[in-house]
This record gives C-alpha cells, sequence and structure tokens, in this order.
C-alpha cells in the first residue's frame, strides 16, 4: 500500500522502509522548537535526566516571542531562564530581543527548516513548516524536553486528508481566506489526529506567504499536521533562505487517504471566523454591519512581508475610522525593515495606525493590544476562543490581511473589495 | 489504576485558553495555575474543585496551544481523571507526558452529569456512574501508559528507570 507524504517523511525518519496509518513509531528530529512560555517548563523537565548536553545544539532552537520584549517580571525571569540554559548548554539558535521574531515566521526566514525536515515544536503552530515539505507538529514541553535530550520523539503515524486544490486566487483573496473557508467547512476537529496535504495544479498559484498561513492553522482543524507538495515555489523559497538541501517526499499514486476535498481557490471568497470558533467562518453576504473598536495586522499566521504589502495596497493614502485602535505587528526584524524600506511603515503611521516591534502580544490576550469587555476586534491572528485576546466577554473575529485593512478604514468588519472596487 | 470522585461537566471544544487564560502563562508554578483553572469558563470551579474529582465533557477537549500549563492547571487543582469523548491531539499527549489520566469515551461522557458520583478502573478499561447505575467499557491503558501515569508522568518515569 502506498504512503501519503507524511507517513513517507515519518518512515524515513525512523529508519523503516514502510509504515501505515495507526503505527507507533519513535523518529529522529533534525529540530526541536520552545519559546518563552513553553521552554521554561521543559527546560524544568529537561533537569529531571541529569544530562549535561542536548542532543544536538544545532538542532535546538528557542524563540523569545510570546511575552518579549518582557511584558512584566515573571516573564523577564522566564526569558532569563531561557537564556541561561541557552548559555550554557551553547544553544547555537537562540533568539532575543533584537534579533527575535515570531517563531513560525523566523524559522523559515532563518533557513532552519527544509523540505524532508521532521520537526517538533512546544508551540502548537509548528505546523506552519508544513509549508516547506516538512513534517512538523506541535508537542507540550515535556516532548520537547526530551527531544532536546534525545533528538528522538515517538509518533503515531497519521492518516491523511487530501485537499486537491485548483483554480487561482481572486485579487484581494490570500491563504487566511482558503483556510478559514477549509476549517469552516470540516470543522475545529475536523482533521483530528491526522494530516492536511495539500496538492493539485493549483499549487502553483499559492505563494509560500499563503502556504505558510494555510499549514499554520492546520492545528485549527484539530490536524496533526498540515504539508503542501514542494515545487518550484518551495525550493526557490529554501534556496534563497540559505536552508538545508531539501528532501523531497512525494505521495504514492496509491496513497490511501480517509478522504479528498476538492477546492477551486477561484471560488474562495474573503472570509471572516466568527466568535469563538475558527470554524464559524463566513462569507461578506452573511456578515452585515458589525462595529469594531480594535484591528491587529501581524501573527505567525500574518505578519509577514506579503501581509503587510496587502494590507498597506488597501491603506494607502486612507485614514483608519475614528475610535477604532489599528495595531501593525511585523513578525520578524528583517520583515520590519522590509516593510520600512518598501515605505508600509509610513503608509501605515499615516494612516493612524501604530507599528510594533515584533511579538505574538496580543494573539493570545499577553499584551500590546488587549481587549476590555464589550469590545471586537478583527485580526489577522488564529485564534477566537473565549477571552483569547482579553476580557471574556470581549470578541475576536479571524480575517485577512486584506479584510483586516478595510476593517480598519470603515470601523465595522468590511469586505477589501467594497473598499477597492466602490 | 482506579479512580474515584464527583464529576465535574463541560461541552464540547473546551480549548487551552479557557482551562489556563495566557495571561497567566508568565509562571510554571503548579499551584498558581491551579488558582486560575478553568476561570474564563467557569469561575466557581476553582472553589468547589475537591481532590479526586472526575472531569467529564465533550468532544475535542483541550484544543488550541500546545500549553503543558493546561493539563497540569488541570492536575494540580485535584481532578484526578478526565473522561471527554474526543481529545485535541496535543493535549491528549501532554496529559500523559505529566501523568495525568484522561480517557476517551463517548458513551460515559455523554453519561455522565454534573455531580455524578463516578468510578474508574483504567487498567480493565471499566467506569461506573454510581448515581445512574450504568458501566462503560473503553480500552484499557496500555501498560507502559499506566507505568507514565503511575510514576507521576514521562521524565519521572525515565528518571526513575521505569521506562527506557
Amino acid at each position: 500500500m502506498g504512503m501519503t507524504m507524511t507517513q513517507k517523511i515519518l518512515a524515513a525518519h525512523a529508519g523503516l522502509d514502510s509504515v501505515q496509518a495507526g503505527q507507533l513509531i519513535l523518529a529522529e528530529l533534525d529540530l526541536v522548537l520552545g519559546n518563552d512560555i513553553t521552554s521554561p517548563v521543559a527546560i524544568k523537565e529537561f533537569a529531571k535526566l541529569n544530562k549535561s548536553e542536548v542532543f544536538d545544539k544545532d538542532k535546538v532552537t528557542m524563540v523569545m516571542d510570546h511575552f518579549a520584549p518582557n511584558k512584566d517580571i515573571k516573564a523577564a525571569e522566564q526569558c532569563k531562564m531561557c537564556r541561561d540554559f541557552c548559555g550554557e548548554h551553547n544553544v547555537t539558535h537562540f533568539y532575543d530581543v533584537g534579533k527575535m521574531g515570531i517563531e513560525h515566521a523566523l524559522l523559515p526566514e532563518k533557513g532552519l527548516v527544509s523540505a524532508g525536515f521532521c520537526v517538533i515544536g512546544a508551540d502548537s503552530h509548528t505546523c506552519t513548516y508544513g509549508a516547506l515539505g516538512a513534517f512538523s507538529t506541535g508537542v507540550g514541553s515535556t516532548d520537547m524536553a526530551c527531544g532536546m535530550a534525545v533528538g528522538k520523539a515517538w509518533f503515531k503515524v497519521p492518516s491523511a486528508i487530501k485537499f486537491n486544490l485548483t483554480g487561482k486566487l481572486r485579487k484581494y483573496v490570500s491563504g487566511k481566506d482558503v483556510i478559514l473557508h477549509i476549517i469552516g467547512m470540516i470543522g475545529v476537529d475536523g482533521a483530528l489526529y491526522r494530516s492536511m496535504e495539500f496538492t493539485g495544479e493549483g499549487l502553483s498559484s499559492l505563494s509560500m506567504a499563503d502556504r505558510l498561513c494555510i499549514a499554520n492553522m492546520a492545528i485549527e482543524a484539530g490536524a496533526k499536521n498540515g504539508i503542501f507538495e514542494v515545487d518550484d515555489i518551495t525550493l526557490d523559497y529554501i534556496r534563497e533562505h540559505g536552508g538545508a538541501e531539501p528532501v523531497i517526499y512525494k505521495a504514492d499514486d496509491d496513497a490511501e487517504y480517509d478522504e479528498v476535498i476538492n477546492i477551486d481557490l477561484s471560488a474562495v471568497e474573503p472570509t471572516v471566523a466568527f466568535p469563538h470558533l475558527p470554524e464559524n467562518a463566513r462569507t461578506f453576504d452573511q456578515i452585515g454591519d458589525i462595529k469594531i473598536d480594535q484591528v491587529v495586522i501581524g501573527s505567525c499566521t500574518n505578519g509577514r512581508l506579503e501581509d503587510l504589502q496587502a494590507a498597506a495596497e488597501i491603506m494607502k493614502g486612507r485614514k483608519c475610522a475614528e475610535n477604532v485602535r489599528v495595531i501593525v505587528i511585523p513578525a520578524t526584524q528583517q520583515i520590519y525593515l522590509d516593510a520600512m524600506e518598501q515605505g508600509l511603515l509610513k503608509i501605515f503611521i499615516e494612516s493612524g495606525a501604530v507599528v510594533s516591534t515584533p511579538t505574538c502580544g496580543p494573539c493570545l490576550g499577553g499584551y500590546m493590544g488587549i481587549l476590555a469587555a464589550g469590545e471586537r476586534a478583527v485580526t489577522t491572528t488564529n485564534r477566537n476562543f473565549v477571552g483569547r485576546m482579553g476580557h471574556v466577554e470581549s470578541e475576536v473575529y479571524l480575517a485577512s490581511p486584506e479584510v483586516a485593512a478595510a476593517s480598519a478604514l470603515t470601523g465595522k468588519i468590511t469586505s477589501p473589495l467594497e473598499v477597492m472596487e466602490s | 489504576m482506579k479512580y474515584t470522585g464527583n464529576a465535574i461537566k463541560y461541552g464540547d471544544n473546551v480549548d487551552t485558553d479557557v482551562i489556563i487564560p495566557a495571561r497567566y502563562l508568565n509562571t510554571s508554578d503548579h499551584a498558581e495555575l491551579a488558582s486560575h483553572c478553568m476561570e474564563d469558563i467557569d469561575k466557581t470551579f476553582v472553589n468547589r474543585v475537591k481532590s479526586g474529582d472526575i472531569m467529564a465533557a465533550g468532544q475535542n477537549f483541550g484544543c488550541g496551544s500546545s500549553r503543558e500549563h493546561a493539563p497540569i492547571a488541570i492536575k494540580a487543582s485535584g481532578i484526578s481523571l478526565v473522561i471527554a469523548k474526543s481529545f485535541a491531539r496535543i493535549f491528549y499527549r501532554n496529559a500523559i507526558n505529566i501523568g495525568l489520566a484522561i480517557v476517551e469515551c463517548p458513551e460515559a461522557a455523554e453519561g455522565i452529569s454534573e455531580g455524578d458520583v463516578v468510578e474508574a478502573d483504567l487498567d480493565n478499561g471499566i467506569i461506573r456512574n454510581i448515581t445512574t447505575g450504568k458501566e462503560y467499557t473503553t480500552a484499557p491503558f496500555p501498560e507502559f501508559i499506566q507505568k507514565i501515569i503511575a510514576n507521576g508522568g514521562l521524565m519521572d518515569s525515565i528518571a526513575k528507570g521505569v521506562i527506557e
């Protein structure tokens, strides 16, 4: 029986010729990731093993992004614990303020992930790297600690859903709309324990930013991983960012999929996920007048240069609505610099938005844009759970950078088509 | 492993943000995390939970973030066992890794109401609702998972040499 892309990567990393869904395997890891929230717990667990070294100092990375620059004393203590650990263990890829960015934007940019890699990260959005043709999945701190110690992790080999993409996205529609559309269709546990594998002729029209965004939210459908078939766009990206030599795993022709779902990209419309689950996806014919108080453009989902370019195109020469706070967060230092050189930051600031240093900050209700009771935000982040961005009576509406920018201008949830085509 | 306790019941898609809101993730202290457990969906939880109580819930329990702080908060609050229709995969892994007993049993999760007295024998895969008199069967835990939970989690089990 044939294997899926995911199964092939797992088999290769377990030293097996083949694996099948449900099989338990022990796989070699190419990279183990943690952040300033999850690493401290992992460091405490790692200490229980009395090991003086990590398995490979070049294959462990910690990124200070969630509550950094430190939001309070406790956050500062947590970052210090990571800094001290990485210093003591000579961890090569430790990213602190000044070098750091939001982890899932940063690692691909730094060339730390390549096609064919097997990656675990103590952050649920580690599934992002599937966009590069890697097997990559979120785990907890104990798995991270074990991974740092021995460079291995156990997995139950997942079955998969295949998404066959056709057509081409329309203007002002992007990867975020695609993934919200898919989650709306299959639900927040629609891919529970399984892989989401993306393939088809429609891939050629999707940028790496679109793919990273789509893979990033695979976890929001409960998936173990999301993965894209590798093509020239992937290879160019890996080459440009100095990534390791890619190893391409293509699904066998007779690979068994639980389900095949066809997505016509040209039919995807601007989509918004209503509170309090990402599956509450609606298109603009079902939205109506919803007044908002805040807009956030950023995060590991949509803080990339292409996202800022898309938002800036809409906001250029226009003013943000009165009484709407608009917060733009470039995801990495490089993106910040590029956005500055391209004049995007000027566009945001002149329109009335603020531009923040890279941080996960408001996405998880940490800081830098917390909502009060009764407030509503349109954000390009990935979760709209109860209390996610602040008070339990606040509301988060998930959307693309295009929708967020259009909404910033009108003060209500607005389609970019309405702003740009009127 | 046998568990007996009063049930505290929740619905579908209980996410890790409500189990332990991110604003409290600036610490990894177990008691402090427990003091905010379930706060955003049930402010009464921390005051009424008693040691040994059993949590019952619907589908996709623990969805969202990978924060191990979520099962840690539940365990440290005194909950001995979580029974759900299904679990989000990272939460499932994390719970076992830290030694919080969890079991997927849709029939039991459906048949348990708030306050019911529940007894579970996971070695033999039997859950009894003492209040209603109903009995449910589930797949017993494999031996290595029983060992991990009995020894307080994956790392403690490795450190004690219980598992390799």
